[in-house]
C-alpha cells in the first residue's frame, strides 16, 4: 500500500512541485496566511496520492511489455523445454515442428511429413480429423504402439491460439504404469497358481482317503504325511508372500542403525546348522579381521544371508562344502563383500539374469523337492535394493555358484 | 509432398488418396494385432469385432478405387502422379487382403480355443505375427517418409518370417503326433500361421509398389522362396503303438 502511494507521488512529482511552487509564490507575493498555506499543501499531496487515470495506463504498458516477451518466445524453444514428445502441425496435418523427445520416441519424424501417414491407428486418425475439422477444440485419446516395443501414450490434440492454423499433439507416456499393472496381474496369476498346486494334491488325497484307501492304515499314514508336506509348502509360500509385501510397503530404510556383519553371519550359520548336517554340507568361514559394520537392518540382512546360505546348502549339496567369506572391498565403492560360494552343479548362464524374478525356477522338480517357494531370491534382491547394496552372481556349470553381496559402508 | 500443381485441388486429391491409404493401413495393422490377441487370450468377443471391422477395409478399397479413377479421368496425370495413383490402387488391394487374412485368423478363434489349450501352442504363432506386423509397420512407415533407400530390410524380414513359419510348421506337426487330441487346434493354427505368413508377403508387395512409385523402376527381382515346408516330413518318427 505504502509502496503504491510512493509510486503515485513519484509519478506526480512535476505537478506536485509546480503546485508547491505556485502556493509558495502566492504566499510570498500575496501575503497569504499560514492557515491557508498548510491546507493548500495538504490538498495537493492528497490529490497526488489518489489513483489517477495515468496510472492505469502505465500498468497496461507493463502488461503489454510482458506479452511482447511471451510473443517473442519462439515456439521451438517452448517445444524443446517440454519433456514429453510434442508435435506441432498445420491445417493439412503436415508436421511443422517436432521436439527432441518426439524424435527420440518415434524416429523418422521430419518436418513436412504427413501426420496421418505416420500415426495410422484408427483412434489417432479420428482424433486428428476431429481437431482439424474444428468440431472440437481439443481432445484426448489413448494410443498404444505394439511394435517394436510396447508403448502406451495418452495423446492430447488441440489448436494453438486463435487463427494461427497451427495445432499441437502432446504425448504422455503411460507405458510404465501399464507395465506395472501387467506385472501385478502376472504376479497374482503366478501366486494363485503356486498355491493351487499343493491345494489340488491335498484335495486329491482327501478324496482317496475317504474312498479307496478308507481301510488301509499304511496308505493312510503315507498320504497324511504327503498332505502335511503340502500344507507346509503352502504355509511357507504365504510367509514369503507376506514378507515380500511387507518389504514393498516400506520402501525406505530408517537410517542410523548399524549391523555387525560378523555376528549376523555367524548366527545365520548357527541357525542353519541342522540343515547343513541333514544335507551333509560343511560350512567354512573365511572372515576378514577387524570390525565389519555396515548401516542396515539386522533382521532383514539376516534374512538375506539365511536365504542365500539355505540355497547354497540345498542346491549345492553335491559339492559337499560351502564357503562363506566376508572381505573389505576397496574398489570405487568402499564396502564389505559377503560371498557365499557352493561347489554344486552351478547355474547355466542363460538363467542368471532371471533368477531373482519371482517364481522363476531353473528346474521346477528340484525346487519342489527342496521345498523352495520361488520367492527366496526376490526377497534377497528386494532387501538389498533397500540397503543400496548389490547382488552379483557368478557361476560356471559344473563348478558351483558364488553369490556376492556388496554392502556399502557409508 | 513433392512438387506443387497449379490446381491446388489436384494436390488435395492426391493427398487425400495417401491419407486414405494410411488409414487403411492403420486399420489392417490393428485387425491383425487384435486377431492374434483374440487367439492367444481366447477372446471370441474380440474376434467378432475383428470380423466386423473388415467392412471398413472393403469400404476403403472401394473408395480409393473410385477416387483414383476419377482423378485419372479428370486430370490425366503423368509420371510420378500417375504412378502414385496406380500405386494407391495396388496398395489398397494388398491392404484389403491383409484385412481378409486377419479376419480368417479371427474366424478360427472359437474352433481353436474350444477347450483351453496350453499357452505353448500359441507362443510360436505370436512371434510369427510380431514379425509380420513389424514388417507391415515398417513398410507403411516408408510409405509415409518415402525413404526407399531403407527398403532393403523387407527382404531380410521376409527370410525371417519364412524361417519362423517353417519351424512353426514342424513344431505343430510334432504336437499333433504327440497327442491326437491336439490335431483339431493344431490344424487350425497351421492355417492361421499360413495366413500370417501371407501377410508378410503382402507387405513385401506393398514395399515393391512403393519402390516403383518413388523411383519409377521395378525393384530388382532376386527373391528365392524361403518357405521350406514343402520338404518337411516326419514319416520316420511316427509313434509305434
Amino acid at each position: 500500500m505504502t509502496r503504491t502511494m510512493a509510486i503515485r507521488l513519484w509519478n506526480g512529482r512535476w505537478l506536485l512541485a509546480a503546485g508547491v511552487v505556485a502556493v509558495l509564490i502566492a504566499f510570498a507575493f500575496a501575503g497569504l496566511s499560514a492557515y491557508v498555506l498548510v491546507p493548500a499543501l495538504l490538498l495537493l499531496l492528497a490529490a497526488a496520492i489518489l489513483p489517477a487515470a495515468g496510472m492505469r495506463q502505465s500498468e497496461e504498458n507493463a502488461a503489454a511489455i510482458e506479452a511482447i516477451g511471451l510473443q517473442r518466445l519462439s515456439g521451438e524453444y517452448l517445444a524443446a523445454a517440454v519433456a514429453d514428445p510434442l508435435i506441432i502441425f498445420d491445417q493439412a496435418a503436415t508436421i511443422v515442428h517436432a521436439n527432441a523427445a518426439a524424435f527420440a520416441a518415434f524416429g523418422g519424424i521430419a518436418p513436412g511429413l504427413s501426420l496421418p501417414l505416420k500415426f495410422r491407428a484408427p483412434e489417432m486418425q479420428t482424433l486428428l480429423d476431429s481437431v482439424l475439422s474444428g468440431t472440437i477444440a481439443s481432445d484426448v485419446v489413448d494410443y498404444t504402439e505394439k511394435l517394436p516395443v510396447e508403448r502406451a501414450y495418452r495423446v492430447s490434440a488441440s489448436s494453438v491460439g486463435h487463427g494461427t492454423d497451427l495445432y499441437v499433439l502432446v504425448f504422455k507416456d503411460q507405458s510404465e504404469a501399464r507395465r506395472i499393472d501387467r506385472m501385478r496381474a502376472d504376479f497374482i496369476a503366478n501366486a494363485s497358481h503356486e498355491l493351487r498346486t499343493p491345494l489340488a494334491s491335498i484335495a486329491g488325497f482327501i478324496e482317496t482317503l475317504r474312498g479307496p484307501a478308507r481301510n488301509d492304515p499304511a496308505a493312510r499314514e503315507q498320504f497324511l504325511q504327503i498332505m502335511q508336506n503340502q500344507t507346509g509348502r503352502m504355509a511357507r509360500l504365504i510367509d514369503d508372500l507376506l514378507s515380500l509385501s511387507r518389504l514393498e510397503m516400506k520402501p525406505y530404510l530408517k537410517p542410523g542403525t548399524e549391523v555387525d556383519l560378523r555376528q549376523t553371519v555367524d548366527s545365520v550359520i548357527d541357525s542353519l546348522g541342522p540343515l547343513a548336517r541333514e544335507t551333509s554340507v560343511a560350512i567354512e568361514r573365511d572372515f576378514a579381521a577387524g570390525p565389519l559394520n555396515v548401516p542396515g537392518d539386522r533382521d532383514e540382512l539376516f534374512q538375506v544371508f539365511e536365504n542365500l546360505l539355505e540355497n547354497a546348502c540345498k542346491y549345492g549339496q553335491s559339492g559337499g562344502r560351502v564357503v562363506v567369506s566376508i572381505a573389505h572391498s576397496d574398489g570405487a565403492e568402499p564396502g564389505i563383500d559377503v560371498t557365499i560360494r557352493d561347489f554344486g552343479p552351478g547355474i547355466p548362464e542363460e538363467h542368471i539374469p532371471r533368477i531373482t524374478e519371482r517364481f522363476y525356477r531353473i528346474d521346477v522338480e528340484t525346487s519342489r523337492t527342496q521345498k523352495g517357494t520361488g520367492l527366496g531370491l526376490s526377497i534377497v534382491k528386494h532387501i538389498l535394493t533397500r540397503h543400496n547394496a548389490r547382488l552379483t552372481i557368478k557361476s560356471e556349470v559344473g563348478k558351483g555358484a558364488a553369490f556376492s553381496v556388496h554392502l556399502p559402508t557409508a | 509432398m513433392q512438387s506443387v500443381h497449379i490446381m491446388s485441388a489436384y494436390d488435395e486429391e492426391l493427398k487425400y488418396l495417401s491419407k486414405r491409404i494410411a488409414a487403411m493401413g492403420g486399420h489392417a495393422e490393428r485387425m491383425v494385432e487384435q486377431a492374434v490377441a483374440a487367439l492367444v487370450n481366447a477372446d471370441p468377443g474380440l474376434a467378432q469385432k475383428v470380423i466386423r471391422d473388415d467392412m471398413v477395409l472393403d469400404e476403403g478399397q472401394r473408395e480409393i478405387d473410385d477416387k483414383a479413377i476419377i482423378i485419372i479421368a479428370k486430370r490425366q496425370p503423368m509420371a510420378t502422379d500417375l504412378r502414385e495413383i496406380v500405386g494407391a490402387i495396388r496398395i489398397s488391394a494388398d491392404l484389403e487382403r491383409v484385412g481378409d487374412l486377419g479376419k480368417n485368423v479371427a474366424k478360427r478363434v472359437v474352433a481353436v480355443t474350444d477347450g483351453r489349450q496350453p499357452n505353448s501352442l500359441f507362443r510360436g504363432l505370436e512371434a510369427l505375427a510380431n514379425l509380420a506386423l513389424t514388417q507391415l509397420k515398417e513398410v507403411l512407415d516408408v510409405y509415409a517418409s518415402r525413404s526407399v533407400d531403407k527398403i532393403g530390410f523387407v527382404r531380410d524380414r521376409d527370410d525371417q518370417i519364412d524361417a519362423m513359419y517353417t519351424s512353426l510348421f514342424r513344431e505343430l506337426l510334432t504336437y499333433m503326433m504327440e497327442d491326437p487330441r491336439n490335431i483339431t487346434p493344431c490344424t487350425h493354427l497351421l492355417f492361421c500361421a499360413k495366413n500370417i505368413e501371407r501377410i508378410g508377403d503382402h507387405a513385401t508387395n506393398i514395399a515393391e509398389t512403393i519402390y516403383y512409385i518413388v523411383t519409377g523402376d521395378q525393384m530388382p527381382a532376386e527373391r528365392p522362396k524361403g518357405d521350406k515346408t514343402d520338404k518337411i516330413s516326419l514319416s520316420g518318427a511316427l509313434p509305434v503303438k
